[in-house]
């Protein structure tokens, strides 16, 4: 490459000087980071720079008007000693991830063996199962949950004119509102069970008819074949799922009009955040939250690494 | 142990296509019997039909005497070595050669005692702790027949096992599995597109083409009397020299050169000559063309010379020993009449 510069430099006479710069530029990394720039301005001005000034502000009293006012280890000191609301909080999240995320892998994964048994219009059925996961973070399909899971909505209307049951408004019941949040993540099984699907896919058929051969029963075949070889696809759909279902939004502000009602049960930790920020504009508390979020999901996902050694086999 | 299998006019359609086209064959008790074709001619399909992995169409497969066409794979006393060997990876060498044993309930003292005395005969004891990824090919090899060995089947079905191995080792692998049938005595059907293999390992060869079934004998049987081209250009290395021939004068000509053969050669098209039942000396037989020669391959032990008659067809000859013959010179070929096949115009050979 240099030496192919070399007669274009002699060739440039008088301007020698500017030409060199220009080169050298155009030569060695200079392109390169001209087309990073977008995203190095995107990097450095939404992704860092808010990171890092949300750290300083978790340190702070801020409500958006008046200059932050440093307050020390305040905010955190309050959190984890003196506030119902991120206890609450905590104990909704932690229930919906403990079981949003093993049911829905559990159903993306039984959906994904049933499209792998080789049916005929496998590519229309993958679509249309992905489907709620494309719409299920949207504010519409929390609406139209709310609608099933209402008073006299369709789960209602089901329960009375199939078995006479009068059932209970779903959503304002606070033994109940948690768990329709949780029936709507599992329903949105579509990115788990396209990942489940590939990795089924990579599974050689010949193990199966080995196994077969052997005697072994289907059941025996899942159990032994089937998920060990899949565990590396497993323990991704539970990092990814883990991590969404702590970030949950969308759903429990919708559900329950931002309040995270009735009675907190829905008062995921993201809509607790959500609230300190933006209801009561307490940025320096709402930026502790968010740290400790961070810190939560860091800690979970430092064991899951940490386990996989002893659960998930990597071969070839 | 060992048992007999029969196929009476077995079918395979997948759909409308049909791949397997009435087979009939006997295999009888301890028989070593290969089946050997060109790719997609359904030898894998017809094992794998015996094996119970797949469903039989149409037709009788009996085991022993007894129809097993419903029989689950499992159920029918066969055990099979995969292509890809099919390992459990995830499994040590010892779990996956107890895997079998354990789903069916063996008791454990007893699977300790049968893989220990397979590891043995097959030497890989020191292996039983690894898992597959840390073998060898062949050491891979050698824990799939282990596999099938353990569960002490009636039947050993063998789908082109050795493929995956370099030169070598397949050569080494097909000597042991070899002895493996002397030693154990158990029917064994061997699939391979090889016929190197098919002509050294087995008691019965099947030469399979398109579905059906174009010969079955001995392997020096199927050398020596092939029973139509294709058979005639399959079986042999190198392959049968099959020159066109014209009829003149109540015998047979080949590129203008008319043959004394002392046999009838009416209905006669094709003539077959292996290259070894070739000679260039006028003691070899009777004069066959004048051939151009075009390479010569030197395998020490043998002289391969590859020719053209002067009608254009190609000829090989396989000269015993070291010879030395020049590119590009005219050299007289001669060919002993008792040692040529002649085939008709649909291929069939005439007795």
């Amino acid at each position: 490459m240099t030496e192919a510069a070399q007669p274009t430099l002699a060739a440039g006479g008088e301007s020698v000087g500017r030409a060199s710069g220009w080169s050298r530029f155009a030569e060695g990394s200079g392109p390169g980071y001209l087309f990073l720039t977008p995203w190095l301005i995107g990097l450095f001005c939404f992704t860092l720079g808010p990171i890092v000034y949300s750290f300083y502000l978790s340190f702070t009293r801020f409500d958006l008007l008046t200059a932050p006012d440093w307050v020390g280890l305040e905010n955190y000191r309050r959190i984890l000693t003196e506030d119902p609301k991120f206890l609450a909080s905590m104990r909704v999240t932690f229930l919906y991830v403990l079981f949003s995320v093993p049911l829905k892998l559990a159903f993306a994964l039984a959906v994904a063996m049933l499209l792998n048994k080789g049916i005929k219009g496998l590519t229309l059925y993958r679509a249309l199962f992905y489907l709620p996961s494309l719409l299920g973070a949207s504010v519409a399909i929390a609406i139209l949950w709310r609608a099933i899971f209402s008073a006299d909505g369709l789960i209602n209307q089901l329960l009375w004119s199939l078995f006479g049951i009068n059932g209970p408004s779903w959503i304002t019941n606070p033994k109940y509102a948690l768990w329709t949040l949780v029936a709507l993540g599992v329903w949105q099984f579509g990115s788990p069970m396209i990942i489940f699907l590939a990795g089924l896919r990579q599974i050689p058929q010949d193990m199966y008819e080995a196994a077969s051969l052997d005697g072994a029963s289907a059941w025996r075949q899942f159990w032994k074949i089937t998920l060990p070889l899949l565990t590396p696809i497993v323990f991704f759909n539970v990092i990814i799922q883990t991590i969404e279902a702590f970030k949950s939004f969308t759903p429990a502000f919708i559900i329950s009009g931002g309040l995270g009602g009735p009675v907190n049960s829905t008062l995921f930790y993201a809509l607790y955040l959500y609230q300190e920020a933006f209801s009561f504009f307490r940025m320096g508390y709402a930026s502790a939250l968010a740290w400790i979020l961070l810190v939560i999901i860091s800690v979970f996902t430092a064991i899951s690494f940490l386990s996989s050694r002893y659960w998930v086999h990597y071969d070839d | 142990m060992a048992a007999s299998i029969e196929l009476r006019n077995i079918t395979k359609a997948y759909g409308d296509v049909k791949v397997i086209h009435g087979i009939d064959l006997s295999i009888d008790p301890g028989e070593f019997t290969v089946f050997v074709g060109p790719s997609g001619c359904g030898k894998s399909t017809l094992l794998r039909l015996i094996a119970g992995l797949e469903r039989i169409s149409g037709g009788e497969l009996l085991i022993d005497g007894r129809r097993i066409n419903e029989v689950p794979a499992s159920k029918r006393g066969i055990a099979m070595v995969f292509q890809s060997y099919a390992l459990y990876p995830h499994m040590s060498v010892r779990r996956n050669l107890s895997f079998g044993l354990e789903t069916i309930g063996t008791p454990k003292a007893e699977i300790a005692s049968r893989v220990a005395k397979a590891a043995e005969i097959l030497r890989i004891t020191p292996l039983l702790d690894r898992r597959p990824k840390a073998l060898s090919g062949g050491q891979r090899q050698r824990v799939a027949i282990g596999r099938a060995i353990v569960r002490e089947p009636k039947i050993f079905l063998f789908d082109e096992p050795l493929s995956n191995l370099d030169a070598e080792l397949r050569v080494q692998m097909r000597v042991e599995i070899a002895k493996l049938h002397n030693d154990l005595g158990n029917t064994m059907i061997y699939v391979t597109h090889d016929q190197v293999e098919a002509m050294t390992m087995a008691d019965k060869i099947v030469v399979l083409r398109s579905g059906i079934v174009e010969q079955v004998g001995a392997p020096l049987e199927l050398y020596n009397n092939p029973r139509n081209l294709f058979v005639a250009g399959f079986i042999g290395s190198p392959k049968m020299n099959l020159l066109t021939t014209e009829a003149k004068d109540g015998g047979l000509q080949v590129a203008g050169n008319a043959l004394a053969l002392p046999r009838a050669t009416a209905g006669a098209t094709t003539l077959g000559v292996r290259p070894e039942h070739i000679g260039i000396t006028d003691r070899d037989g009777i004069r066959l063309a004048e051939v151009k020669v075009d390479l010569i391959e030197s395998l020490g032990g043998q002289t391969l010379v590859y020719a053209t008659t002067a009608d254009g067809q190609p000829l090989t000859v396989a000269l015993n020993g070291q010879r030395q013959v020049d590119v590009g010179s005219s050299l007289p070929v001669y060919i002993d009449p008792a040692r040529i096949h002649l085939f008709a115009a649909d291929g069939n050979a005439l007795v």
